[in-house]
């Protein structure tokens, strides 16, 4: 490995280690699963600890978009349209089934899975997800926002 | 009023338009032609002794697969009064041949048959003869069908709609 490849290696890691625990998230609320992801949040579970504790609710401060509860047709052109806002880096959670699959609203309203929309790094399965598998969501997300090139 | 009351004072005045009345556990409905139904709600709306100054309710039915009535008109467009001023309710309905499918409107005496229509027409695909502004309530214009007919298929899957440019 030369001179230059260890230090961007290096410059690599501490920023990965730098953005996973600064973690500004919008809150995509749109259904039941609002109250688990606020419970999330709450001191109870405090998502503070994993740098996760301050949502901003403009999308060009955020990082990850957490889309919280499920997406009708009539929602999916706004939700592209936050998601078209963020800046770079960004990712995406999708919280609880209806996001994932759509759930059990197999009906005419109801998009099947946000990914139909946007790319997503974590899934969050659960009707609606315990506070225990949010949090392990979110340190998968850490995990994969650690790992891996950065860009900057 | 009670309901025995309410649908003898319809017939007596709206009864060559009246095709039917009947009672169900104290819910009194009368069946009413279409040519009939505006008539008749206005009636209801301005006698004194009715005063059903309240649409609660405007919807329709799809009885193509309600068993025993598969041949008969294939809609039902159903109109739930109530009246503050006397409480008490009355149920009116129209059938709807699934050829020729429009009802007249009611949007004329309460304001709130606006919205209640054009939901009608969203779901059921029943046009109002007269509605100021007949267009999609809940779904987007692009939406293809009806949903709440019965032969909309449950698993039907619907274009995703982009971004107006």
């Amino acid at each position: 490995m030369g001179v230059g490849a260890f230090f961007t290696g290096k410059l690599d890691e501490a920023i990965g280690w730098a953005r996973k625990y600064s973690i500004f998230q919008y809150p995509f609320v749109t259904a039941c699963c609002g109250m688990e992801y606020m419970a999330t949040a709450c001191s109870h579970y405090d998502v503070d600890r994993f740098g996760a504790g301050l949502p901003r609710f403009s999308p060009r401060q955020a990082d990850v978009l957490f889309v919280v509860g499920t997406i009708s047709h009539k929602m999916a052109p706004v939700l592209k349209r936050i998601y078209d806002q963020m800046c770079e880096p960004k990712w995406v959670v999708a919280f609880g089934v209806c996001t994932c699959t759509g759930g059990f609203y197999d009906n005419y309203a109801t998009v099947q899975g946000i990914d139909t929309i946007i790319p997503v790094d974590v899934y969050i399965p659960g009707c609606p997800p315990r506070p225990e598998s949010v949090i392990d969501g979110l340190m998968k997300l850490q995990d994969k926002i650690a790992v891996g090139t950065q860009r900057y | 009023m009670d309901g025995h009351a309410i649908l003898a004072r319809l017939r007596e005045r709206c009864g060559d338009r009246i095709l039917a009345t009947h009672d169900y556990r104290g819910d009194h409905t009368a069946v009413l032609s279409r040519e009939g139904i505006v008539s008749a709600l206005t009636f209801c709306r301005d006698d004194a002794a009715l005063a059903f100054d309240l649409l609660v309710d405007l919807t329709a039915v799809d009885y193509s697969r309600f068993p025993g009535r598969e041949d008969g008109p294939r809609f039902e467009v159903v109109y739930h009064l109530y009246s503050v001023a006397h409480n008490h309710r009355v149920r009116l309905k129209v059938p709807v041949e699934q050829d020729d499918a429009v009802v007249p409107t009611a949007s004329g005496l309460w304001p709130i048959a606006n919205w209640q229509e054009r939901e009608v027409w969203d779901m059921f695909g029943i046009r109002f003869d007269g509605h100021p502004d007949l267009r999609r309530l809940l779904l987007y214009e692009e939406f293809e069908g009806h949903p709440l007919r019965k032969d909309y298929p449950i698993n039907r899957r619907q274009p995703l709609i982009g971004p107006k440019v």
